[in-house]
């Protein structure tokens, strides 16, 4: 497309401006400015972009109709306003109505919220579309002075500073420089310790043990009813808490570790030896508190004889002791040996014997 | 005689005998039948119909004395409940297989008569739940107690508000709006397919009227919003928010910046 010699389509640059241009490193091809690679001395300044007039500017007819819309949405919002104060009296907060789509919901909720939406939007669309249409849009451009301050500013600073040190005998008496370091060094240890020292105790063995105690009864959620043996029949599923967590001091922080499912199966279904040995009849009790991040796994499909960990989908074969079968977690759920005692009724018969839950650092 | 005898290759005699012939079989029919005669429909429950219902479509899956087979469960010990909730739910007889559970059925086949008189013959098969006293599934109970339990044993697998929720490999816990006060109680006592049993010693029958009663609450319940978007949580009030909302405070944005005509 560069012809060298013909007559370039469209406009001409002038002498100077194309001069100017070639000793940038650009050369001026067909009305188009061509770079040649090298960077110029100095970038021009394009300058603003060319203003664009707008219609109320230009003319009259078009202001009056901006300033009719302004009104009009000002007006809006004072109807709004008026409609906000009659509802808050006129309409019974209980009422309930159907409104074209949202349903049946709460009158007063509704025109309450839209009346006062309308009235400070209107507000706020007025006063913008004022400044867009009626409001000066001449671009203006803010100088930057230079922040330097003058020389003689400059020179009595340093004289007054040097001035009053010496005159405070900062230089002649050390000690006192001395202290007042170690004084106001000291004086923000009382911040840094309260600010740590508030951060609470350190969690101790709160992460490795739960409520559970040996012969305490296991008790229905959230009855807090103690369960018998023979209430337990095949393909129950019982959601239990240890007696007395509701009375102590931290219940809910207890709770959050101690959910444990009963489940039970026919002896013959399970597997694992062990598993056996800590259930009752084949009823057996696993900790409900997923191994991956801790949501309660409660989803017990019995057809299958898993558990399911709705946050991830982490699946528990109970008949395999509870073993990872889908799923992030990576460890089985920790089971809680379990036994009867001398009225019939299900006990822990130890606490757990691994920590229930996530990984953490410590767990080893 | 020998004037009927001089008839009998008249054209219509051909007619008269097959008049005669279908006149005597319908009639002898209609004497040594045993069956045609009953007139009446029992309110009792009849044990032995229920056993002619269930070998014409219950017994290919489940045998022929209800002891299971490759494709059906034993029956023995599931009680008139589970009958009552699979037959008259529509769930069964299975509509087909391959699908990870048996769907709600879209009609039910069989009329309450005969869902009453297949439930007590599977009662027979081995002692099991039976079906609830109409005073425990009213939904007449108490609604707080009600979705206090259902929100320690039901939500998990059902949603906060009965929605319904997936579980593993297609298998799914179905929505519970709508459902009526005994099918609830049934479901819950007889466990079917993946839920487990709530027996009641676990849920005690007044436990259960109290769940019946929360979830018709929630059927009835005006939602002061509006539309409840399906009860799904943050999922569709995410969705909803993110299009319609974040769409108008775009345009709203574009609006601002842009310059007037």
């Amino acid at each position: 497309m560069s012809e060298q010699g013909t007559e370039p389509a469209g406009e001409h640059l002038s002498q100077p401006v194309a001069a100017a241009r070639q000793g940038q490193g650009q050369v001026e091809r067909q009305g188009r400015v061509e770079s040649q690679g090298a960077i110029p001395e100095r970038f021009t300044n394009p300058g603003l972009p060319p203003h664009v007039p707008r219609s109320a500017d230009l003319e009259e007819n078009a202001a009056r109709r901006a300033e009719r819309q302004v009104a009009t949405l000002f007006g809006i919002s004072m109807v709004a306003t008026v409609v906000f104060l009659v509802a808050y009296f006129a309409i019974d907060p209980a009422t309930y109505q159907f409104i074209p789509g949202i349903g049946q919901a709460n009158l007063s909720n509704v025109v309450l919220g839209i009346s006062l939406a309308v009235s400070l939007l209107g507000i706020g669309f007025g006063a913008v579309h004022w400044a867009k249409t009626l409001m000066p849009d001449t671009e203006v451009s803010e100088d930057r002075h230079p922040m330097r301050s003058s020389q003689a500013a400059r020179r009595d600073a340093v004289e007054t500073i040097t001035t009053s040190g010496a005159a405070a005998q900062l230089g002649r008496r050390p000690l006192i420089k001395y202290t007042l370091g170690g004084a106001l060094g000291l004086v923000a240890l009382p911040l840094v310790v309260q600010l740590t020292g508030g951060l609470g105790p350190l969690p101790g063995t709160e992460l490795a043990t739960t409520f559970w105690r040996k012969g305490m009864r296991l008790m229905r959620d959230p009855e807090m009813t103690p369960i018998k043996l023979s209430d337990v029949t095949l393909g129950s599923v019982f959601h239990v808490m240890p007696e007395g967590i509701d009375l102590s001091p931290h219940a809910l922080e207890e709770k959050a570790k101690a959910a444990v499912i009963l489940i039970s199966l026919p002896p013959a279904a399970i597997q694992v030896t062990k598993e056996l040995d800590w259930s009752v009849d084949g009823i057996v009790a696993y900790s409900m508190i997923c191994t991956h991040v801790g949501c309660p796994v409660g989803l017990y499909e019995h057809r299958t004889h898993q558990l399911l960990c709705p946050c991830h989908q982490s699946t528990f074969d109970v008949t395999q002791d509870a073993a990872v079968v889908f799923g992030p977690a990576h460890r089985p759920l920790p089971q809680l040996q379990i036994t009867v005692d001398a009225d019939g009724y299900l006990i822990a018969a130890a606490p757990f014997q691994q920590p229930v839950g996530p990984t953490y650092w410590e767990r080893g | 005689m020998k004037a009927l005898g001089s008839h009998r290759r008249h054209p219509a005699a051909i007619v008269v005998l097959l008049l005669l012939g279908l006149v005597a079989t319908g009639g002898l029919y209609s004497v040594l039948d045993p069956r045609a005669a009953q007139a009446a429909v029992s309110s009792a429950t009849d044990v032995t119909s229920g056993r002619q219902l269930f070998l014409a479509n219950c017994a290919s899956c489940h045998g022929v004395n209800g002891q299971g087979g490759k494709v059906g469960p034993s029956l023995a010990g599931v009680g008139a409940a589970a009958v009552d909730f699979q037959v008259g739910t529509g769930r069964m007889p299975l509509a087909g297989s391959g699908a990870p559970q048996a769907p709600q059925g879209k009609e039910v086949l069989f009329s309450d008569q005969e869902i009453a008189n297949l439930g007590a013959y599977v009662a027979t098969l081995g002692a099991g739940p039976s079906i609830p006293d109409s005073a425990d599934t009213q939904g007449d109970g108490n609604v707080a107690k009600g979705n206090q339990l259902f929100k320690t044993n039901c939500a998990m697998c059902h949603n906060f508000a009965g929605s319904g929720g997936a579980l593993s490999q297609g298998k799914y816990a179905p929505s519970l709006s709508n459902v009526t006060g005994k099918h609830i109680y049934e479901a819950m006592v007889s466990g079917p397919q993946s839920m487990p049993v709530f027996n009641d010693q676990n849920l005690s029958p007044a436990d259960k009227n109290d769940i019946i009663s929360y979830l018709h609450y929630l059927d009835q319940s005006k939602n002061p919003g509006g539309l409840n978007l399906g009860n799904l949580g943050p999922v569709s009030e995410g969705m909803f928010i993110w299009i319609f909302g974040l769409g108008l405070v775009i345009g709203a944005a574009v609006w601002l910046g842009s310059k007037a005509a």
